[in-house]
Formats: C-alpha cells, sequence, structure tokens
C-alpha cells in the first residue's frame, strides 16, 4: 500500500539498523516509520492500528526507547537503530523472555495488540526488573488490547521479569518495586 | 490514514532553521516530536507545504536549572523534563503534572515546548506554564523576543509564536515565598488520555504559616488555560477548601463537548480545586517546618514532592 507519488515526490535515501542488521531504504518523506518497516522492508511484525498514537500496536524501541511507529518518520529517524517485535527474540533466534511469557500466560488472543505490548514490555523490564503487580499495570497502560481483558497480560509481565531474572541467576528475588514513574 | 506529500528540511543550526523559515514563508510547519502534528498529518488535518525536521538541533536539547528556575530547550522531550533529578528538586510540580501527559511512550518523543507551541487547552504544560508565570523564547530572522505566559495563548490551538518564528526554550519561574507547595489534580477517561479537568495548585505561606498566596491554573476548562488567584477566598474561607473550589468554579466557563457536560467540568474543577489546593497547602506547611529556620526543622523535606493523594 505504497501512497501515490505524484512524478514530482521527492524521495530520500535513509539507513536504519533493525534488530541489529543495517537496513537502507528510499523513502518519500510522509513515510511513517510505521510502513517503511512495513512494505520498504518486509518486517511486518509491526501492527498498524490506529495510527494517531493512541493503541500501541506499532510501537518500536527507537534507540533503546518505546516510540509509536506510526507518529514518526522514517526520514526522521534517519540513522537509529530500531526494534521490533522479530528484534525481542533470543540471540539464537528463539522466543526472547517476554514471548514465551505470553505464551505461557495465555496474553494473547487475536495477536493484533502483541507486538506493541511486547517491545513496550521488553524496554519496561530493562529499567526496572523487578516489577509488582501494581508497576505491571501502570506499563501497559498506554497499550490497548481489545481480546483478552488484559489479566493475561498483567500476567505475562510478571512472568517475564520472572524468567529473567532466572535466566540471569537471579532466581527468587522478591518484587520490590523500585520502578520510576510510579504514580502516588 | 497517511500523510499528504511535503518537502522535508532538516536544518543543523537554529540560524540555519530560522532562515528555512522565513524562505520557505507561511506554508512551511516545524516538526518536533510529531506527537500532535503526525496524528493531523495522518487525519490531514494539516496540509503543510513543507516540514522542517528540528530533531537534529542538539543545541536545544536541554534541561537547565536557572536562578529563575526551569529552562527547557526546544528539543527537550517531556520525558527529559520528567526524569530530571534537578528540575525535579527546583520544581517539583514539572514532573507531577508530566505524569499525567499522555502515555510514556509519548513522552520519549513528544516535547515540552512543543507542547506549549500546540497550545491545545487540554495541554497540561500549557497551564503549568501559566501557574509558574513563565514565558517562550521565540526567534525569527527579525530578532528574539520573549512572551510571557499570560500573552501566549491566544485561542485554542493557536499560541502568539508567528509563522516565522522557533520557539527555542520555554522557562518555568520557581514559586517564591517563605514556603510553597504545589500540586497537580486531574480527572481523565483513562489515565493518559487528555482530562476533562485538570489542575494546577501554588500556595505559599509566610514564616508564620499564615497563608500569603494561593494561586490556581486550569486545563479544559476554557478556550486557553485559565488562571485564577484564590488568596482572599482562601483567606476568607479558613481552611475550608470545598468553599474555595466553590468560588473557583464559579469564575469558569467550561464548554460542554463530547466528553463532558459543562456542568459536570464545574463540578470537577470544585472537588480538583478543593483538593488540589489542600495538597498543596499541605506541602507549604511541611516545606515551613523543613525551613531551617524553623525550630522543629532540619528535616530537609521540601514539601512539595509528589507522594500524597491521588
Ligand atoms: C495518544 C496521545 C495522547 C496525548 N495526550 C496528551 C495529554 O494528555 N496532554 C498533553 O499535553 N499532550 C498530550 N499529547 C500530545 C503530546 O504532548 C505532544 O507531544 C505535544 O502536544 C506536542 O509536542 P511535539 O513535540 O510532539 O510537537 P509536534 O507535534 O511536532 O508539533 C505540534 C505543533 O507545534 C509546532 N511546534 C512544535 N515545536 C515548535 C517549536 N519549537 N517552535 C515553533 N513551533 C513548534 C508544530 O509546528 C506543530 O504545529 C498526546 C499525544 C498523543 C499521540
Ligand atoms: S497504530 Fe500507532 S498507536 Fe495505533
Ligand atoms: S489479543 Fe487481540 S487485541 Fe490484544
Amino acid at each position: 500500500m505504497t501512497p501515490d507519488r505524484g512524478p514530482t515526490e521527492q524521495t530520500h535515501d535513509i539507513s536504519l539498523t533493525v534488530n541489529g542488521v543495517l537496513r537502507q531504504a528510499r523513502v518519500p518523506a510522509r513515510r511513517l516509520l510505521s510502513d517503511c518497516l512495513r512494505h520498504d522492508l518486509g518486517l511486518t511484525g509491526t501492527h498498524v492500528g490506529c495510527e494517531h498514537g493512541v493503541c500501541g500496536a506499532c510501537t518500536v524501541l527507537v534507540n533503546g526507547q518505546p516510540m509509536r511507529s506510526c507518529l514518526l518518520l522514517a526520514v526522521s529517524v534517519d540513522g537509529s537503530e530500531i526494534t521490533t517485535v522479530e528484534g525481542c527474540t533470543d540471540p539464537d533466534g528463539s522466543l526472547g523472555p517476554v514471548q514465551r511469557a505470553f505464551m505461557e500466560c495465555h496474553g494473547l488472543q487475536c495477536g493484533f495488540c502483541t507486538p506493541g505490548f511486547i517491545t513496550t514490555i521488553a524496554a519496561y523490564l530493562r529499567r526496572n526488573p523487578n516489577p509488582t503487580p501494581e508497576q505491571a499495570r501502570e506499563a501497559i497502560g498506554g497499550n490497548l488490547c481489545r481480546c483478552t481483558g488484559y489479566q493475561n497480560i498483567v500476567a505475562s509481565v510478571l512472568r517475564a521479569a520472572e524468567i529473567m531474572r532466572e535466566e540471569s541467576g537471579d532466581a527468587g528475588v522478591p518484587a520490590a518495586g523500585h520502578g520510576r514513574g510510579e504514580r502516588a | 490514514m497517511k500523510p499528504p506529500p511535503f518537502s522535508y528540511h532538516r536544518p543543523a543550526t537554529v540560524t540555519e532553521a530560522v532562515t528555512m523559515l522565513d524562505e520557505l514563508g507561511p506554508d512551511a510547519k516545524i516538526l518536533a516530536g510529531g506527537q500532535s502534528l503526525v496524528p493531523m498529518l495522518n487525519m490531514r488535518l494539516a496540509t503543510p507545504a513543507h516540514l522542517i525536521d528540528i530533531n537534529r538541533l542538539d543545541e536545544l536539547a536541554y534541561v537547565r536549572v536557572e536562578p529563575e528556575g526551569v529552562r527547557v530547550g526546544a528539543l527537550a522531550r517531556h520525558a527529559d523534563v520528567e526524569h530530571d533529578a534537578a528540575a525535579g528538586r527546583a520544581i517539583p510540580l514539572l514532573a507531577e503534572a508530566l505524569r499525567s501527559v499522555a502515555h510514556p511512550t509519548i513522552r520519549n518523543r513528544g516535547t515540552t515546548v512543543g507542547s506549549i507551541v500546540h497550545a491545545d487547552p487540554s495541554g497540561e504544560m500549557t497551564a503549568v506554564l501559566c501557574l509558574l508565570d513563565g514565558e517562550v523564547t521565540l526567534v525569527s530572522r527579525r530578532g528574539e523576543r520573549t512572551v510571557p505566559a499570560q500573552d501566549f495563548f491566544v485561542a485554542p490551538l493557536t499560541s502568539a509564536a508567528e509563522a516565522d518564528e522557533l520557539a527555542t526554550s520555554a522557562l518555568f519561574r520557581r514559586p517564591t515565598g517563605a514556603a510553597t507547595g504545589t500540586a497537580w489534580m486531574e480527572v481523565a477517561r483513562r489515565h493518559g488520555d487528555y482530562a476533562l479537568c485538570g489542575v494546577g495548585a501554588v500556595v505559599t505561606l509566610n514564616e508564620a504559616g499564615a497563608l500569603t498566596t494561593v494561586r490556581t491554573a486550569y486545563i479544559s476548562m476554557g478556550p486557553i488555560p485559565q488562571t485564577l488567584d484564590l488568596t482572599l477566598e482562601a483567606i476568607g474561607s479558613n481552611g475550608d477548601w470545598r468553599a474555595v473550589g466553590e468560588a473557583a468554579a464559579a469564575q469558569l466557563e467550561p464548554e460542554e463537548d463530547i466528553h463532558a457536560t459543562a456542568r459536570y467540568r464545574r463540578q470537577l474543577a470544585v472537588v480538583l480545586t478543593a483538593r488540589a489546593c489542600r495538597l498543596a497547602a499541605e506541602r507549604a506547611e511541611r516545606a515551613r517546618r523543613a525551613a531551617p529556620s524553623h525550630p522543629t526543622g532540619g528535616a530537609g523535606r521540601t514539601g512539595s514532592g509528589v507522594e500524597g493523594e491521588r
């Protein structure tokens, strides 16, 4: 669904490091990062729901920080490092801890919202590896899901944290709740 | 939907940016975080011929504590301001209000100055700027000027910035007085949504603990942020903050829209004004007691931290 381009529409050559791989694309200025990933680079894991920043399905990490790819122009983030849901795997390509937690806890049904949750949670747990249930809820507050009712997604956040602690040999640490950005 | 075509420009310096603004004319728009502009492009509510992307103007990516208050550069993201420890100590209200601005993911990209220039009457930081007697610095090829907050907001989505002007920074002034406390309170459908009504309060006490100023500022309660001085009402009401809330709401003229009726908004203003003022007064009192001159002092509490009711 490349938008119709007038004969005069200018294009820009950009390069992005996507999931560790240097990728290049030639895009019109109006190409959204979400469309660049899906159409130009063939990475269809990033989903597009609302295209105005509300649903969170399109969330990717830009230089490690979650952002809405539907609200970024690809040309504007030229040179950045992007992580999509495809990049949230373990180094050997098998499912990463957040993805495994979703599978174990039944954190998805139709899966449309899932890529945005996975990227958001992966970034969150790097900052706060030990969330309380309350913080887990807060962490996903910017993403919408029409299927699950969220309970299993909250459970997935906590399970992912547990898996990550186990794998780093740090098992059994009780949730201490020292995350930032928590509302009183 | 997708944005309409436009041509894209990426200046490397402020001088280059204002030269472009001048040469490309009124059909050029600044792209900052894009968290308001890109949705408008996607919905085709905005169709600029040119976008001038300021995301590489590193000289504007700062949060600085100055003697008067906190100066926020045009490329400081909401999250940068929210998590800046020195800014948080100087003016705790900044981080407290920012936590109600959208979701963390939006705050990672959206800029505080962009939200002020965007002049959405529901944008938290517009009211915070008014409440803290702030100002915005604008630069164009014609020169630099500073516009005080009370003159900056003209109409919904319209600020005093001219088409050829780049906002380079906003200054939030630290409240003065023997002891001050601040608070931000709002009601939104879901946390992170635009508020149906939002209130910021600043309460100042003298050394003896008597009220010297009570000021509030509101979002979603009119076409531009509304600021009220409630000092007389607060002194007169003798600790009855509900009465102060009622006096405040009587001075506001909110509009009805699909999200809330005017009556409901006014009711929220009563309750939220009372809560925000009460909390700000408690924090001011704590700050007063913690002040070194106070006999029971020395606890080191700022009195305007973000702990407290919600
Ligand atoms: C889902 C969602 C929820 C949101 N909820 C809230 C909320 O609850 N409260 C809130 O306050 N905001 C909210 N926002 C908006 C967010 O705060 C935006 O970041 C902010 O309004 C605009 O900042 P920006 O840097 O993204 O500006 P942009 O979108 O890039 O620009 C907005 C406008 O300001 C102009 N502009 C920007 N910077 C400058 C400058 N330096 N000089 C001159 N002109 C400039 C642009 O030309 C444009 O017209 C929400 C956004 C989304 C997507
Ligand atoms: S598609 Fe980007 S937030 Fe919904
Ligand atoms: S699983 Fe269907 S929208 Fe979340």
